[in-house]
């Protein structure tokens, strides 16, 4: 590469980003001279250091290293996840198929979409009688609307040349969904797996909070019970940077699946 | 070997909000094998219905469609379609666009490498043997369109069934094309009927000309023969008298008798 290409590059997709994580922590050092509770970045970085130098250790079930808790909080959003992509995906599938069942379940989905997924948390507890499965229903009903919703749309939308080619060509129901009707709805599918990748990771944060346990959203809480100030913002830069890299992973994923 | 393809008394009626709205009416025509038959008229003619009808796409309110001998109730690989927009399948290479046809219509009966090389066979007959991997966004509309031909053909239709198939193409390349597809359809002796709006596409290619009233209601207005001989080449033709008095012969039909309403 040249001199100027490389300059070029520096200055245009290289520095706006630093310039821009440069004046966030500007900001917080300032705001952080004026105010004895908040500690600044340098503060932070040293407790974040000592953190991470020993991720998985483990002094009992409350008191674990801050890899545990992610890990933890990962998992339970990969089951409710999972478990929502089993079940919305295929329904979306058959909403986008056949109209009657699309309006069948139309006003239910509108109904239930804008609810926010924690209301959903006491059922959980009070059908599961257990913290754990009661934060993985709440990150499965969070993730299942858009799953539904997309992959449905994605039918909806399949353009009528390409059945017309089925019809041509008399493929099978099989045929019909696997080279026609799958690969077509896979982009929206998979839009509709990365919003739900998104609020479920918003939610699991939120859910700990209230279940406790192992994992990130309980870990704050409890350095906020500690006032181990530090600690609760190294996690939201953790949330913040896991959150990004399960985005950037689904972006990357559907960029491999676009034709 | 006549009537190959055969209309019968066809009548085609949608049902719209506005109540019903007949597309087509008294059509009658009979196509014979090998022969290539254009469909032209203004748009909203009811052309494509009529093509639809052949295909099996759709099926009429009264009358009756055959083809070798068999009513036509339904769509299948033996009326093979090339679309206006190439509809290849975005996901897949033009070889695996060919072979899904080439699969569906022979791979009861065949093994795999005879279906692999009827796929590069097809493809080879439209020049796009270069093309065999290459994905339908990663080539050009004229090339798109000669796959989808490739494929059509590759399923060996009794009849070839093409809609506007160059209407979305540039002037150089659809000449281009004609003039392929004119090889092809010798070489292969294939049964065509092609939906055009095109009048000089419709007397170079075709054996005879089915000229449309307009709708609604259309139904067919006149039938040319054109009696130009093959081999045809497009330059011999442009100084050609008899090539221009078929030319002109349409350009009446559809400017003067039937001119459209709204042109009018």
């Amino acid at each position: 590469m040249q001199t100027r290409e490389l300059k070029e590059m520096l200055t245009t997709t290289v520095l706006p980003p630093l310039l821009g994580v440069a004046f966030l922590i500007g900001l917080w050092g300032l705001l952080a001279q004026t105010s004895e509770a908040l500690p600044g970045p340098l503060k932070t970085w040293h407790s974040a250091v000592e953190l991470f130098s020993d991720p998985f250790y483990r002094h009992g079930p409350n008191d674990q290293g801050i890899g545990w808790n992610i890990l933890n909080s990962l998992q339970r959003v990969a089951t409710g996840f999972g478990l929502a992509a089993l079940i919305g995906i295929p329904l979306g599938f058959m909403i986008g198929r056949f109209r009657f069942l699309d309006k069948m379940t139309s006003p239910l989905i509108s109904l239930l979409k804008p609810v926010s997924p924690l209301a959903w948390l006491p059922i959980g507890l009070l059908v599961f009688k257990a913290a754990n499965p009661a934060a993985i229903w709440v990150i499965f009903i969070s993730s299942i609307w858009p799953m539904i919703i997309n992959t449905a749309m994605g039918v909806r939308q399949l353009p009528q040349d390409y059945m017309n080619v089925a019809k041509v060509l008399k493929l099978s129901e099989w045929k019909i969904f696997t080279h026609i009707l799958f690969p077509a709805t896979l982009p929206y599918m998979l839009t509709g797996v990365r919003l739900a990748i998104g609020t479920a990771w918003l939610v699991i944060v939120a859910a700990e909070m209230l279940t406790g346990g192992v994992g990130i959203g309980f870990w704050v809480w409890d350095e906020w019970n500690n006032l181990n100030v530090e600690h609760i913002i190294i996690a939201i830069f953790v949330v913040g940077i896991v959150g990004l890299l399960l985005e950037q992973l689904l972006v990357w994923l559907a960029k491999r699946f676009s034709y | 070997m006549k009537r190959y393809v055969q209309v019968e008394n066809a009548r085609m009626v949608f049902n719209t909000r506005q109540g019903e709205f007949v597309a087509l009416r008294d059509i009658e025509l009979n196509i014979e094998r090998g022969e290539f038959v254009s469909l032209i008229g203004h748009s909203g003619c009811g052309k494509s219905t009529l093509l639809n009808l052949i295909a099996g796409l759709l099926l009429p309110s009264s009358g009756n469609l055959f083809c070798a001998g068999r009513e036509i109730a339904g769509p299948g690989p033996d009326r093979a379609v090339v679309f206006q927009n190439h509809s290849l399948l975005p996901w897949m290479t033009c070889f695996e666009n060919i072979h899904l046809g080439v699969e569906r219509v022979f791979g009861a009966t065949e093994d795999k490498a005879k279906l692999r090389q009827r796929t590069l066979d097809a493809l080879a007959l439209v020049h796009l043997s270069h093309a065999e991997k290459k994905y339908p966004h990663e080539i050009s509309g004229g090339m798109k369109q000669r796959v989808g031909i490739a494929r059509a053909l590759a399923m060996q239709p009794k009849v070839l069934l093409m809609d506007e198939p160059f209407g979305a193409l540039d002037a150089l390349t659809r000449a281009h094309l004609q003039d392929e597809l004119m090889k092809i359809v010798a070489e292969t002796r294939s049964t065509v009927v092609m939906v055009t709006h095109d009048v000089d596409e419709a007397v170079l290619l075709s054996d005879r000309i089915v000229m449309m009233t307009n709708g609604p209601a259309a139904t067919i207005g006149e039938i040319l023969d054109v009696d130009l001989p093959r081999p045809r080449n497009r330059l011999a033709l442009a100084n050609d008298a008899h090539y221009h008095q078929l030319r002109g012969a349409v350009l009446e039909f559809l400017y003067q008798k039937h001119a459209h309403k709204e042109a009018a």
